[in-house]
């Protein structure tokens, strides 16, 4: 006779839904400073418990505490604080062009900007990063011009990637930024090829990928682990947790298991888990993965736990799904709040000081986006030539498409 | 008769389904609470619990692998890629699994499994919003292609699909899913509700795979359309005066051949219509069949109008895309020569 019970399937489902008050008391959030710091020469196995723990260095009163601290330079934090800020102005101003109908389509990374922001601070300006739509901050952090980016926005006559791309999907050679991609994952095991290629020419630079919680299910993030390991590609793998993936909380990508980083143990990768809104931490972090990348140790994953604090872009509409006050229940904070409260802690920085910079960035955002509508908006145009739609298919018009292109010009 | 545009028209079709069948399971990537990206199972899950309409994580190989998996258990999967643009990492499941299974096993194991796709442009979606990969999937043999033009057969087709023992890879034309976009995106948009096929109704009914449908009755040329394309069509025959019988094919594999050959019989010239990319597109078999079966009937040769051999380029959707302009200097052309 069968004693086993009956089986049945289990559906994840998050604590709450709208209607409901957010709450994150569940979250076990270790003491700032708590988390040890391992050589980073540490094998995966020997360090895994950082898998399952937080790395923060601001403590509550925004004091920098513990092994982790980064040590950084007043300086060096005033302009990671400026690029944050930058960038969600940047974000707002564009939202705005986006609901005003100059453009189609617009992403946010507000609340995420330490993601960027602060692991730029931690690469050399010739590593190159394969990113997602999330982190226009890398670009923002590597002074890339923000007119550039707008005209991509835009899709207008000056946009250098021809109107092909919709908007946020940025790509610059110059800025060591790859073709963000639309479609989830690729570009993860890109980067680990792009690292193997690396160090196959005894060359000096490394790569970083960055992939939602949510696309860690593909495959690609899984070739890019393995791949890593196998070969010890000098890449950091970044898994950003902003707990929702359009409509679906991180349990539906596997996170009520396990953590993200917790992904690389079994792939022998060393994984580091760390708070996303604390600058401090994910600076630090990433400095301790292009370390051990840069001495030949190999790949590392790094989870950086945050929160999307607004839509997922401008055809959603986050009320249908999580309560509405999640993002102010966030137990981590804002981290443009949290590292300015830092600053003015150590005595380097003031609310004057604050707002005049914020207002600062806000007019350098609004004077960048009026040369950049001069250049043309997808609205109105100008846009670029539309002949120029056939060409980079191939690195020579082969000749049916020459007949297609002239097809169109000719109205025939 | 219920007025539904065809997001209503196709959770209809869920719905009855879910309703009737205890082994119909729906899921995809941001299907289940929320309903879809584009609502088209909106309410489901609420009607019929989380076990039977739920949320998959972003792999959509992993969908159709358990797709395949369910199906050889006995159940009827309805899958969704979100994009239609986002189906290539369930190609192999696709192609080599699903398509293959009941072959393989001399019909030992089957998987009944249905995949549902928003595809084609018209939304400013950029390259991967806005593609119609269906070539890629008629080139295998043992799956099965749909793609409807308006919501009642939607409701229809679906509802065949998801009771098909076969594979069905199902494509929604997203540009469809409010209105019977005809290729002027200047004017204002049209509901479904006025429309003779926007009426939709309640219960269970199926269209058959494998029957085209003529949606416009005409002596001077054939047109062979899907999807949107069939709107377009209807508009370009209206706005060149050419009394153009259209065709809507409704299923691409199997191939109503019989349907396209007695019209072409009767007009002597065809002009073939996809959004998709030319080369090596539905349109070139399209070509070859009718050449196969009226090759002694025609009188001009087979015009082909499609999307441009590039990626679908974010500002210049309009001019990639082939509107009625472009349809009726073809119809003038096939009916000049
Ligand atoms: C292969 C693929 N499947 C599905 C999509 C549609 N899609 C775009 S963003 C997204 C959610 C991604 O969530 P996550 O990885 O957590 O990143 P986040 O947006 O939260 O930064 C989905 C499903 C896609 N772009 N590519």
């Amino acid at each position: 006779m069968d004693r086993s019970p009956v089986l049945r399937l289990h559906i994840p489902e998050p604590k709450h839904r709208p209607g409901e008050a957010a709450d994150f008391s569940h979250l076990r959030l270790p003491r700032a400073g708590s988390v040890e710091r391992p050589p980073v020469d540490s094998g995966a196995f020997a360090m895994r418990d950082l898998a399952y723990a937080l790395i923060r260095v601001l403590d509550d009163e925004g004091t920098a505490v513990g092994p982790w601290d980064p040590q950084l330079d007043a300086d060096t934090l005033r302009r990671g604080l400026r690029a944050m800020a930058l960038t969600r102005a940047y974000d707002e101003r564009m939202y705005r062009v986006q609901r005003q109908g100059k453009t189609s389509f617009y992403m946010r990374s507000t609340g995420e900007e330490a993601v960027a922001v602060g692991q730029a601070c931690a690469l050399e300006r010739d590593d190159v990063v394969f990113p997602t739509y999330r982190q226009s901050g890398l670009l923002i952090a590597r002074d890339w011009p923000l007119v550039d980016m707008m005209c991509q926005v835009y899709s207008n006559s000056a946009d250098r990637l021809k109107g092909r791309q919709m908007p946020v999907l940025y790509s610059s050679r110059a800025a060591g930024f790859f073709s963000l991609s639309g479609n989830l994952g690729t570009q993860l095991s890109q980067a680990v090829g792009w690292a193997m290629a690396s160090a196959y020419k005894g060359d000096h630079r490394i790569a970083a990928a960055w992939t939602g919680e949510g696309a860690t299910a593909e495959p690609d993030f899984h070739h890019a682990l393995t791949f890593a390991s196998v070969y010890h590609a000098p890449v950091i793998l970044n898994v950003v947790n902003n707990q929702w993936a359009i409509s679906c909380y991180q349990g539906i990508a596997g996170g009520d298991e396990s953590t993200f980083a917790a992904r690389g143990i079994g792939y022998g990768v060393p994984a580091l888990r760390v708070d996303g809104n604390d600058f401090l931490a994910t600076c630090a972090v990433t400095r301790w993965a292009a370390e051990r990348a840069r001495s030949n140790l190999g790949p590392t994953l790094i989870e950086l736990f945050t929160y999307r604090a607004t839509a997922h872009s401008t055809a959603d509409d986050p009320s249908r799904y999580r309560p509405a006050d999640e993002w102010e229940k966030w137990p981590l904070g804002d981290p443009i709040r949290r590292l300015k409260d830092h600053l003015v802690g150590r005595g380097e920085w003031s609310e004057a000081q604050h707002e005049a910079m914020r207002k600062e960035v806000e007019e350098q955002v609004r004077a960048a986006n009026r040369e950049a509508e001069a250049k043309g908006t997808l609205d109105r145009g100008p846009l670029p030539p539309v002949a120029s739609m056939f060409e980079d298919v191939y690195r020579e018009m082969p000749a049916e498409l020459r007949r297609q292109r002239d097809e169109l010009l000719g109205g025939r | 008769m219920p007025a539904m545009n065809m997001v209503q028209a196709l959770n209809s079709a869920m719905d009855v389904m879910l309703g009737r069948d205890p082994d119909v399971v729906v899921f995809g990537e941001d299907v289940g609470y929320f309903g879809g990206v584009f609502r088209v199972t909106d309410g489901l899950q609420r009607k019929y619990g989380a076990q039977r309409v739920f949320d998959a994580p972003i792999a959509e190989g992993g969908i159709l692998g358990i797709a395949v998996g369910m199906g050889a258990y006995g159940l009827r999967p309805v899958a969704e890629v979100q994009f239609a643009d986002y189906i290539y990492p369930a190609m192999d499941q696709l192609v080599s699994a699903a398509a293959r299974l009941r072959y393989r096993s001399a019909g030992e194991w089957w998987a009944p499994v249905t995949v549902r796709a928003p595809c084609g442009g018209g939304i400013f979606g950029g390259q991967t919003h806005s593609q119609s990969p269906e070539a890629l999937f008629t080139h295998v043999c043992g799956l099965k292609t749909v793609i409807p033009s308006n919501p009642y057969d939607a409701k229809g087709l679906l509802i065949s699909a998801i009771e098909d023992d076969d594979p069905v890879v199902f494509f929604e034309p997203k540009r469809l899913y409010q209105g019977p976009f005809d290729g002027h995106p200047e004017r204002p948009a049209v509901s479904w509700a006025k429309h003779p096929l926007g009426a939709v109704p309640g219960e269970h009914y199926r269209v058959p795979i494998g029957a085209a449908r003529v949606a416009r009755a005409g002596a001077d040329v054939t047109v062979l359309a899907y999807g949107t394309m069939v709107h377009v069509a209807l508009a370009a025959a209206q706005e060149t005066g050419v009394d153009a019988e259209v065709i809507d094919l409704r299923t691409l594999r199997p191939l109503d051949a019989d349907a396209i050959a007695a019209s072409v019989e009767k007009t002597g010239r065809c002009v073939i219509v996809h959004e998709a990319t030319r080369t090596g597109g539905f349109g070139a078999e399209l070509a070859a069949v009718v050449q196969e079966r009226c090759f002694y009937s025609l009188e001009a040769p087979i015009e082909r109008v499609t999307g441009w051999d590039t990626p679908y380029p974010h500002a210049f959707e309009w001019q990639y895309f082939p509107g009625p302009a472009r349809v009726g200097r073809a119809l003038r052309r096939a009916t000049e020569g």
